[in-house]
């Protein structure tokens, strides 16, 4: 737990995975030869009257601790099959995935069992409530399933539905509660074991736009708290770019651009990933360690501004006529500066972008 | 639109000529070659023989085993009549009416009471309790039994194809044919019946239970994995609670199955129960006695139906268990209630023996005399109707246009004028389907015609056997082609073909009475919500009886013989088709209707021509389930007096001829499945391609 106060990127990884592919359409054995040779040509060949399809397709990269990473592509790109193979809830065809440096992909049921009991916590799109359960069985279902004594497992289920903002509301069952509400009872079900990695798939998406802000704001809030590994999915581009540290965005099975969101927004990989991002509010995204320049020296005091502070609030500054700003890190020594020029410059790169 | 020549390649002429020509060929033989015509007897193979053999020593080697299942039943059952019948009956009734009031509130409970005092008014209070006793000892071993098949259908993939066929045959393997191999196993008496109707009973509950298991939302099993439960784990916590609503609905139907066969087993006696009371008030003619304990069954399959649905209804979200009264003072309630009774009885047995003896307050020789004349004032248009479909329906399909059409009955006799007419009317259909693109639906009319022409029992078998195959394939492909083929193949070695073709056409007779009527009902019912709420209650009734109920009013009004018959299958039949019209028409979107409105369709014609299109697939459906209803029905319509292969079952319980039954029995499975199958497959096709 050390690497904690360190940036996201140079943490330890948690879960990675290589050259991970899930091929549909063909027996496994096929499957996994098409995955192993990487043979595209394949793919093409229609076999039992149907192409074979690569819902995933050689997607490598790494996360690292208390990371929320994202997974962001259309609806049919392979997220939520990505998603599932790193779990295991999908065989995957080929490839690997390392959970702290043991081969998941080599560990047997019982293995699988005991890691998705201790590490792993998982929300799902349409809540995944068992109807036949209050929220607070509900909640204590994971730890049932290891087999905690009621008054342990029911305390704890207490505290995760407080924490999600649910007191109250434990004895009633899902169908009495709203979208929202059920969705706060999965997410506190996924914490009740205390996992280490946190996996959701699309969780807010079935919400309606002003319970999802909401929902998103609560998760912030619970993340700041406690600080797990997150891989989370969603197609909505500014939900991805509100909360993500870094981002992977997916195409027909494939990862075609990893980065933390400014990355990706200053440098698109390509034109469909800029077509991406018009709807992503960049002054929000970019951060001034983002882009600023080192600080000349002898400079009078500039008005001060921290690394981590989104360009939304130090534009309003340059615009009333500072010439520039002074960038601080979090000790307070002076870091970088940005002058207007740097920002107009930006968007001046963004414009000239083919549409 | 397509341009009509472009349809007229040589390909579409070849597929719309071979079958037609086929037929043709083969009348044409018929009449030369006598091999032909009818399928030569010297190429029967002696099946039924052959089964008998085989009874022959499977019964002996079979008999220790179920000779004691059968003391050991026999002990239980006789144990639970005695105590039933020994229990004074307002105890019991107000014990049932308990339960139901925990079911179904207050107006389960009066139903109940009401029921009760029907059934010791109309002096049937002993033979209910048999009854009530053997569907408790059936219902719970068939229940467990189904689950665990449907546990194991759930666990072994690979076995619920072979277990899905399995299940057609045990619900539509007539039990008639396998009550006499149970009761060479069992032993004369109500054990063999019981069998029989576990038989019956057991695939609603193993299907409900495995289509429970199979369509939980994936997202719940894939909690289950992720809060790392073991598959038991899962199954118990997750799977189970999941489908309990399915499962509930299994317990509901397969306690009504056993209803409905304990009554039917009735046939083979041994026991005083309700069954034998309206099959030998039928025996005797004393429809009074029938009727009133026709009316008992049915009071008693309502009871049963609303109390089982009621018991298992899946917990609703709101106000759980707050308005539903709980178990424990009921049951507490209850036993208060039974012991009260048993004192009651200890105490005074001859003040309550006389209470539940009666022979009830009806005057059945009154009763009687008041619905003969009833009946006999109505004989004219009762005979009008009858000879109508008999005239116009039946005969058209046993011996073909060609020997129905009379001067007395239609005005005129097939000339070869008329003949040619009727041959012109048909190929202008026939290029009526060409011009639209569908050759085989220009084949189709012309055979149909042929067969029209000829009728069905004159109808050269190579013929019948190749246009069969022919559907078959057109409607679900090769295998089900073979399928048929193989069927029907087993039908004319068996040399059962005639019975078979016969009950084909009353089938058919029956399913088209039933989607002129259901069809009708189902408009109305869909167009109107009040006449739907006055149907639905009518249709509840209806589909919850026994279907030796049926026979009843079909005997009362038409006397013994094919006429009443038909009349109880297509009684039986004609709710699935009443319910699946209405269903299908209101399931078409409105956006559709109102688009009809809007181009000036009149509630006629947007009913004709964009509901009743739209809805074909589930109008087909529901054809499918009116045809497996008739089938279902035509071995227990047999025992009025239909000469088909439910005679031929029946003929053979008459003569102990376990093997004649058992092959007639297979025949019918087979004419049911392929029927099913074939229907079902043109509702697939048809709901693909829209
Ligand atoms: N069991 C399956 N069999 C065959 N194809 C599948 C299966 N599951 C998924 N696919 C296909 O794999 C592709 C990726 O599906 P996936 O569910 O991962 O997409 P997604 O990115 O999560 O989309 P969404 O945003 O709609 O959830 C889709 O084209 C889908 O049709
Ligand atoms: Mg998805």
């Amino acid at each position: 737990m050390t690497s904690l106060s360190l940036p996201p990127g140079e943490r330890r990884i948690k879960l990675a995975c290589r050259d991970l592919w899930k091929i549909y359409g063909v027996p496994p054995r096929e499957a996994a030869q098409i995955a192993r040779t990487g043979d595209r040509a394949a793919l093409q060949r229609e076999r039992y009257g149907r192409k074979p399809l690569a819902a995933v397709a050689g997607a490598s990269f790494d996360i690292h601790e208390a990371e929320i990473f994202v997974l962001m592509g259309l609806s049919g790109s392979g997220k939520s099959t990505l998603l599932r193979c790193l779990t295991r809830l999908i065989e995957p065809s080929g490839g690997s995935v390392t959970l702290d440096g043991e081969n998941l992909l080599a560990a047997d049921r019982r293995r699988m069992t005991e890691l998705r009991r201790k590490a792993m916590g998982m929300v799902f799109q349409n809540f995944g409530l068992l109807p036949h359960l209050t929220v607070l069985d509900n909640v204590a279902f994971p730890l049932r399933v290891q087999g905690i004594d009621r008054p342990t497992r029911e305390a704890r289920a207490r505290d995760m539905t407080g924490l999600v903002g649910l007191r109250g509301r434990e004895d009633q069952f899902p169908a009495q509660l709203s979208g929202g509400q059920q969705q706060r009872v999965g997410i506190a079900r996924s914490l009740a074991a205390e996992p280490e990695i946190w996996f959701l798939d699309e969780p807010f998406s079935a919400l309606d736009p002003l319970i999802r802000r909401q929902m998103q704001d609560e998760f912030i809030r619970l993340q700041k708290m406690l600080r797990k590994t997150i891989v989370f999915v969603t197609h909505d581009v500014q939900e991805a770019f509100r909360l993500a540290d870094r981002i992977a965005i997916m195409r027909d099975g494939a990862v075609v651009q990893i980065g933390t969101p400014a990355e990706i927004a200053l440098v698109p990989a390509n034109d469909y990933i800029a077509e991406f991002l018009r709807d992503v509010p960049l002054l929000r995204v970019i951060r001034a360690a983002d882009v600023m320049r080192p600080a000349t020296d002898g400079k009078p005091a500039l008005p001060q501004f921290s690394t981590e502070d989104v360009l939304e609030d130090i534009l309003p500054v340059l615009l009333g006529g500072a010439a520039a700003v002074g960038i601080c890190d979090a000790a307070g020594t002076l870091v970088g500066e940005i002058a207007a020029a740097d920002i107009s410059g930006l968007f001046g790169t963004q414009r000239a972008m083919p549409a | 639109m397509k341009p009509a020549s472009l349809s007229f390649s040589a390909s579409a002429i070849l597929g719309m000529v071979a079958m037609p020509a086929l037929m043709l060929a083969c009348l044409a033989a018929a009449r030369a070659v006598p091999a032909i015509a009818a399928f030569p007897a010297g190429w029967v193979i002696p099946v039924p023989a052959a089964i008998n053999t085989v009874l022959g020593w499977l019964v002996p080697a079979l008999q220790p085993v179920t000779g004691l299942a059968s003391k050991v039943f026999g002990t239980l059952l006789d144990a639970l009549i005695v105590t039933l019948q020994f229990l004074p009956w307002p105890a019991v009734v107000l014990a049932v009416a308990l339960v139901g009031f925990k079911a179904g509130g207050a107006r389960l409970a009066a139903l109940v009471l009401a029921a009760g005092a029907y059934i010791v008014l109309a002096g049937f209070w002993r033979q209910s309790m048999v009854t009530l006793s053997l569907v408790l000892l059936s219902v719970p071993l068939s229940a467990l039994l189904g689950f665990l098949l449907g546990l194991g259908a759930f666990f072994l993939p690979r076995l619920r194809r072979g277990l899905e066929l399995v299940f057609d045959f045990m619900q539509t393997f007539p039990a008639f044919a396998y009550l006499l191999p149970l009761l060479l196993l069992f032993g004369f008496g109500p054990i063999a019946g019981l069998v029989a109707t576990a038989i019956y009973a057991i695939p609603p509950m193993a299907r409900c239970t495995l289509s429970g298991l199979v369509e939980v939302p994936r997202e719940r099993i894939e909690v289950a994995e992720m809060s790392g439960c073991s598959t038991w784990q899962r199954l118990v916590w997750v799977e189970l609670p999941s489908a309990r609503p399915m499962l509930a609905l299994g317990l509901n139907q397969t306690t009504m199955a056993a209803l409905s066969m304990v009554i039917t087993a009735s046939i083979v006696g041994g026991v005083d129960d309700i069954g034998w009371a309206v099959l030998s008030g039928l025996r005797q003619a004393d429809l009074g006695k029938s009727l009133l304990a026709g009316l008992v069954i049915v009071l008693v399959s309502v009871v049963i139906d609303r109390i089982t649905a009621g018991l298992f209804r899946p917990r609703s979200a709101v106000g759980s268990g707050k308005n539903r009264p709980r178990w424990q003072p009921i049951l507490l309630a209850a036993a208060a209630v039974i012991s009260l009774g048993l004192a009651a009885r200890l105490a005074a047995p001859d003040l309550l023996q006389g209470w539940n003896e009666t022979r009830g307050i009806v005057d059945l020789g009154m009763l009687n005399k008041a619905l003969l004349g009833f009946v006999a004032r109505y004989s004219d248009l009762l005979d009008a109707i009858k000879n109508a479909v008999l005239f116009y329906l039946v005969l058209p399909l046993r011996v073909g246009l060609a020997g129905a059409v009379l001067p007395m009955t239609w005005g005129f006799s097939m000339t070869p004028a008329v003949t040619a007419v009727y041959a012109a009317l048909a190929l202008l259909l026939a290029l009526r389907q060409m011009a639209k693109g569908r050759p085989s639906g220009a084949a189709a009319i012309l055979c149909l015609a042929a067969l029209l022409h000829t009728g069905f029992v004159a109808f050269p078998w190579p013929a019948a056997l190749a246009l069969a195959v022919w559907a078959a394939w057109r409607a679900a492909g090769p295998r089900l082609a073979l399928f048929t083929g193989l069927s029907l193949a087993f039908v004319l070695i068996t040399g059962l073909w005639i019975p078979f073709v016969k009950s084909l056409y009353l089938v058919i007779v029956a399913v088209a009475l039933c989607a002129l009527l259901g069809g009708f009902f189902g408009v109305l019912a869909a167009r109107s919500d009040r006449f739907s709420a006055l149907l639905r209650p009518i249709n509840d009734a209806l589909q919850t009886m026994p279907q030796f109920v049926f026979l009843i009013p079909a005997l009362m009004f038409f006397k013994v013989g094919e006429f009443a018959g038909l009349i109880a299958i297509a009684l039986y039949a004609v709710v699935p088709a009443i319910r699946y019209t209405e269903t299908g028409l209101r399931n078409v979107p409105p956006s559709l209707l109102e688009t009809a409105r809007q181009l000036g369709c009149t509630p006629v014609q947007s009913t004709l021509l964009v509901q009743v299109p739209t809805a074909r697939p589930a109008l087909l459906l529901g054809l499918n389930q009116v045809v497996m209803a008739a089938i279902t029905m035509l071995p227990i319509a047999a025992t009025v007096g239909t000469s088909e292969l439910g005679q031929q079952i029946y003929i053979a319980l008459g003569k102990a001829d376990a093997g004649l039954g058992i092959t007639a029995g297979l025949v019918f499975c087979l004419l049911a499945i392929n029927l099913d199958r074939i229907l079902r497959g043109v509702a697939g096709r048809l709901h693909s391609a829209q």
